[in-house]
């Protein structure tokens, strides 16, 4: 079944938890502003490959690394906005 | 008293290849297929401590070490699904196993043995753990300020044994690892986690970490499954 867009914000909040071992109350209550890489101390280069494999099966998307830089990763709304935008390819 | 481990070996391909053995005495001998590569190396804690509760509720089990992994005499590169499926079953039939028992990539290799019941918790495809271990290197290289892609990296392993995210993988490997996929088999239990497990996807976790509560559900489960089916 195709992911519908809302549905793509509570799959990136599972993952968070699930990948990175984020505590699920710390994932709840981050908004768009809340920022990622650089302050989650769980998220590094190689939690990023996990991560953005995970992503792939589970919006069943692919993800191209030549589409991701820096500001990917920047913030929970980046990276949820980035998301919708494969999605909706 | 807690249940005593005991280390045996099965012959494969001229070489003694270690397993973990718990509960030898039982009539239930529940040979583990782990995940594989470092998603392995995560889970191993938990599933050990699964493999206790299991001897606990009076079912054996043993947990496999793969040619190449660990503390295996075999080399890596020369590995490949083939040669685990090959080892999969030598194993089976050398210590007598009456069930089988996979993880994550341990589901691509389960398929040599039919002829006992077979359970998979969250199988994985052999494509999202080569390209994991793809995107780890080429992260690893670009933080020593090399520049590498997938193609290139696709193009050197048809050729040469190469180094992805701690594992010398040979061109075979590589190969069979982008298109495999979880087989059909006749006697499958399938169990996701969630639904059927309670507990945290800790392949996934770059830090190692453990989870006693899905060891004891995956003990129960294991426990109640391998009771009622019968190979």
């Amino acid at each position: 079944m195709p992911f519908v867009p809302d549905s793509v914000e509570t799959t990136i909040r599972e993952l968070l938890v699930d990948v990175l071992g984020v505590a699920p109350a710390t994932v709840a209550a981050m908004t768009d502003d809340t920022p990622l890489f650089g302050a989650l101390p769980e998220l590094d280069s190689m939690a990023v490959a996990g991560l953005l494999t995970e992503m792939e099966d589970r919006l069943e998307i692919m993800i191209d690394d030549d589409d991701i830089d820096g500001e990917l990763f920047e913030s929970f709304g980046s990276l949820v906005a980035f998301a919708k935008a494969k999605v909706r390819e | 008293m807690s249940p005593r481990p005991e280390f045996r070996t099965y012959n494969f391909a001229g070489h003694d290849e270690h397993v973990l053995c718990f509960g030898t005495g039982s009539s239930r001998r529940i040979l583990i297929i782990p995940p594989l590569f470092e998603e392995m190396n995560r889970c191993r804690r938990m599933l050990v401590q699964a493999m206790r509760a299991l001897a606990e509720r009076g079912a054996g089990s043993v947990l496999l070490d793969l040619p190449g992994c660990n503390e295996s005499h075999a080399a890596l590169e020369a590995q490949s699904l083939s040669t685990w499926r090959e080892a999969v079953v030598a194993a089976a039939t050398q210590l007598g196993a009456t069930h089988m028992a996979s993880l994550r990539g341990g589901a691509l290799i389960d398929d040599g043995a039919v002829n006992v019941p077979h359970w998979r918790l969250v199988p994985a495809k052999g494509s999202s753990l080569l390209k994991t271990m793809i995107r780890t290197r080429i992260a690893g290289d670009k933080e020593a300020g090399k520049q590498t892609s997938e193609a290139q990296l696709l193009a050197e392993a048809q050729k040469a044994p190469i180094e992805l995210a701690g594992n010398v993988l040979g061109p075979a490997m590589v190969a069979e690892l982008t298109n495999a996929e979880p087989s059909e088999i006749v006697q499958l239990t399938l169990r996701l986690l969630g639904q059927d497990i309670a507990g945290s996807p800790l392949w996934l976790r770059t830090e190692p970490q453990d989870d006693p509560a899905m060891s004891a559900a995956i003990a129960a489960d294991l426990d109640q499954w391998s009771a009622t089916c019968v190979g």
